[in-house]
């Protein structure tokens, strides 16, 4: 593990740039610092998603908690996180014509997932 | 519609909760009334007033008014039990208190999904959909009662952040912590997840329009030299805010959680002041919610208030949206009722005590003030500028940038180190394919919904016929999970005394048989605690415990407070409640007075020059007995007894009214004793009626001491009259 550096206060040489900024210029300084920093950060958020995520979509779907946690567990065990658990509830109801949560409840009793996964153009795992 | 003179009825609210509704979304502020005149007194930064409040104790010197600052002010409510907490919650709002948070039950952060159910909770309370529910619920019939909306916060964070903020948008919770950087620095949760799930909570609590807090504040209590993190807590700030923008957050509802970094015996404002200032130049656009110093509070709540206070003067002269209270005794136990409500009470008088300043005073933008405040945001620009060049924050986290106890770019090599691929949670971060797709409202980033409908862009949930958003008859309420650990059984348990004629004193639960004793111990700090101990085992007290030493003197004395259990129950029944006096009406005393003219003789006894409570019973001008027509012979201060015996006979007086303030080794008992003495011995005793006043002088013993009647503090012209007409009219039947 990288030790934390160990170092004097060198602001006056550090600050040499920054002294003759006016104080709107270092403000201005200070948020393009923050959104230089914070950009990468939701460009990442932006493009994935995570059980919390997913379980956080079904809750709105209408599921309880304890429902959201097992379907969730369920899209991961048969990777298809990257769908979207709530698209999987969601593709299984319009595959079968039932209600959401007719699907969702299906696919907890481990019912449905060849056909969701079908569906996807991908295999059984 | 809740009483005043009742308790609330918790069974009531538990009652039908799967079909409450929330009656609003988002925060909601003080309504700011400038020039408020109450009483006279015209206010600068005071907000509405309650419809029912309690007021400081020394409004009743004022006409009883409560004027109430322009700032929410936040109390931290969480003992465990959630149903004792509504009640304290009560006490809260009547104490000024509109910003409830809740604080979560340890280990709930790495609670992977929503907990539900009332369990009971350790240092804090499991935050679960019944709890909330029944705490909204309550604060609704709260706020309806003291007349002003109540805000209810708890925590977004840890590794269920989104489905909690689900949630809370679904309940009506109107303000939360959310920060990546916490689950991070301080729960040790991995950095990719805690910001992924952090667009996501916010994306929500934005739709929710719940006020958001950020966790900045921790640095400072977390560092070793606090106050030196000052240029990183700007960057923490700014991170948290930026991230909040950028997932769709409005800037008025992100607040800046801002601790001043050091307290006394550091030149408090010296270091804090400076700060303040940088801090509000560069995050103008945002809210900020003063939380004070907790760093250094100790076991002290003479020194924790003194904190409190020093922080507000630093709110009052830059700006403050929020004024957070931590409570004095935070530093010795899970906060309890009493504590809540003195914090509060510490920041309305603070608050309202300071109203103006800045019409007073300027900060000065020269000098010291200049220079600091300038330094302190060039360091920040700094650590930014290092933190870029280092690949950006993952990076300066695993190298160790954070809570670093050196003023940067000062380090010491003592900073929070994590890895990027460490942590609760590493790995659980899924890419979105291309189809990737999410039916619901308020979901943030990439959705294809255009493979089901384009016209559904925008609204995704209509290709559900709307989400629990939309439709709240979706959400599923689960009530309990756990048979043996819910708020049934735990009323249950306590049911002989919720409501009964059974009482114990208590300091967080109903019937907890708590209580406090404070001891002056003439040994030293050791001794005194063992001492301390002996005592509270020796009066009965169970589980007795030290939480307060401080010491008066190496040698002479140390101060020692114990806490300890009582081991008995109070029975209303077998008790006697004396009944209010009876005041009769003005125009009651002055008929009676019209027909038997009065004659008083007064004076304040002993070697006493106190001469103003007695002036403030007889004056007309202040509501005395004059303005009932009582004709008053006052003789002054430092009367012997025997001359307003001898004045009383002179002027065929109906009474003698003594004062009587100072009370060291009881002379004020002895002084009334003299005079009844006295009188007896001039044979005038029966027809002349004698009345003690003083601050410290209680009724019976006063009758005891062998006066007609003793009168305390808080005594008015009003009661020393009907005493007078009353004990006449008694006499006069006797007489007869």
């Amino acid at each position: 593990m990288d030790k934390p550096q160990i170092r004097p206060d060198d602001f006056e040489q550090r600050r040499a740039h920054l002294r003759t900024l006016s104080d709107e210029q270092l403000y201005e300084l200070f948020w393009k610092y923050a959104e230089k920093t914070t950009q990468p950060l939701i460009q990442l958020a932006y493009n994935h998603t995570s059980p919390a995520i997913e379980r956080s979509v079904l809750l709105r779907m209408g599921f309880s908690s304890l429902e959201a946690k097992v379907l969730v567990e369920k899209t991961i065990d048969h990777q298809l996180m990257g769908k979207g658990a709530g698209h999987v509830v969601f593709r299984y109801a319009k595959i079968t014509g039932q209600s959401l949560r007719e699907a969702g409840l299906c696919l907890m009793k481990d019912q449905g997932w060849a056909e969701v996964l079908a569906s996807f153009g991908g295999k059984p795992c | 519609m809740l009483k005043a003179n009742e308790k609330l009825n918790l069974h009531e609210i538990l009652k039908d909760l799967d079909k409450y509704e929330p009656r609003r979304r988002g925060w909601v502020w003080r309504k700011p009334k400038p020039h408020l005149v109450l009483d006279g007194y015209e206010y600068r930064d005071a907000s509405t007033s309650l419809k029912q409040s309690i007021p400081l104790p020394a409004a009743k010197n004022f006409n009883q008014i409560d004027p109430q600052p322009v700032q929410s002010i936040t109390t931290e409510i969480a003992s465990g039990r959630f149903e004792d907490d509504i009640r304290r919650m009560r006490m809260a709002a009547w104490h000024s208190a509109d910003h409830i948070m809740v604080i979560r039950t340890a280990g709930q952060s790495h609670f992977d999904g929503l907990i539900e159910g009332t369990p009971q909770g350790v240092g804090g309370v499991p935050i679960t959909r019944k709890q909330v529910r029944a705490q909204r619920k309550a604060l609704d019939l709260i706020e309806d009662e003291v007349g002003r909306p109540i805000n209810y916060h708890s925590y977004v964070s840890g590794v269920a952040g989104p489905d909690i903020a689900v949630m809370f948008a679904e309940e009506g919770i109107n303000g939360a912590h959310q920060d990546p950087q916490y689950n991070v620095l301080y729960r040790n949760i991995n950095m990719i997840r805690s910001f992924v799930d952090a667009a996501e909570s916010k994306k929500i609590m934005a739709w929710g329009e719940i006020l958001q807090i950020d966790g900045a504040h921790n640095a400072n209590a977390t560092a070793k030299e606090a106050w030196k993190v000052m240029p990183e807590l700007m960057v923490q700030h700014a991170i948290n805010c930026q991230f909040s923008v950028f997932s769709g957050m409005k800037k008025s509802n992100i607040a800046l959680s801002t601790v001043p970094p050091t307290t006394a015996p550091a030149p408090d404002l010296k270091i804090n002041l400076p700060y303040a200032v940088a801090l509000r130049d560069f995050f103008k656009d945002y809210r900020m919610r003063a939380q004070m110093n907790t760093k250094y509070m100790e076991s002290s709540t003479r020194e924790a208030t003194v904190t409190h206070v020093l922080n507000m003067m630093i709110s009052k002269l830059t700006s403050a949206d929020i004024q957070s209270t931590i409570t004095p005794d935070e530093g010795r136990n899970v906060p309890w009722h009493m504590y809540n409500v003195e914090a509060c009470d510490t920041a309305k008088q603070a608050l309202i005590g300071m109203d103006g300043l800045l019409d007073l005073v300027t900060v000065r933008t020269d000098g010291y003030m200049k220079t600091r405040v300038r330094e302190l945001k060039e360091r920040a620009v700094l650590f930014f500028e290092e933190l870029l060049a280092t690949g950006g924050y993952f990076e300066a986290v695993e190298k160790g940038f954070f809570i670093d106890s050196g003023i940067y770019p000062e380090r010491n090599g003592d900073g929070i180190i994590r890895k990027i691929h460490g942590g609760i949670g590493n790995d659980s971060v899924y890419e979105r394919d291309y189809d990737y797709f999410a039916p619901v409202t308020a979901h943030f980033g990439y959705n294809n919904v255009e493979q089901y409908d384009i016209k559904a862009q925008n609204n995704p949930s209509s290709l559900i016929n709307g989400c629990t958003f939309e439709d709240r008859k979706k959400i599923q309420f689960i009530d309990e999970l756990d048979p043996n650990d819910n708020v049934d059984v735990r009323m249950q348990e306590n049911a002989a005394y919720r409501n009964t004629s059974l009482i114990k004193p208590e300091v967080e639960w109903l019937a907890d048989g708590y209580v406090v004793v404070d001891l002056t111990v003439p040994v030293d700090v050791k001794t005194a605690a063992v001492v301390g101990l002996e005592i509270g085992k020796k009066m009965n007290l169970q589980d007795v415990e030290v939480i307060h030493k401080e010491i008066l003197h190496p040698s002479e004395a140390t101060r020692i407070q114990i806490k300890g259990r009582v081991p008995f129950d109070i029975n209303l029944d077998d008790l006697v409640i004396p009944e209010d006096p009876i005041t009769l009406s003005d125009q009651e005393i002055s008929d009676f007075v019209k027909e038997h003219p009065f004659v008083i003789v007064a004076g304040t006894v002993g070697e006493d020059e106190h001469s103003v409570g007695l002036r403030e019973i007889i004056d007309i001008k202040h509501g005395g007995i004059e303005k009932y027509g009582i004709m008053c012979e006052y003789l002054g201060t430092s009367v012997p007894v025997a001359k307003l015996v001898d004045a009383a006979i002179e002027l065929h007086a109906d009474a003698i009214l003594m004062s009587t303030i100072i009370s060291h080794d009881d002379v004020h008992y002895k002084n009334m004793k003299k005079i009844h003495e006295y009188a007896l011995e001039k044979g005038v005793r029966q027809q002349l009626i004698i009345i003690a006043g003083g601050t410290q002088v209680a009724s019976d013993l006063a009758k005891k001491a062998g006066v007609d009647e003793g009168f305390g503090r808080g005594t008015k012209g009003a009661h020393v009259a009907t005493f007078l007409v009353q004990k006449k009219k008694e006499m006069m039947k006797h007489e007869n």
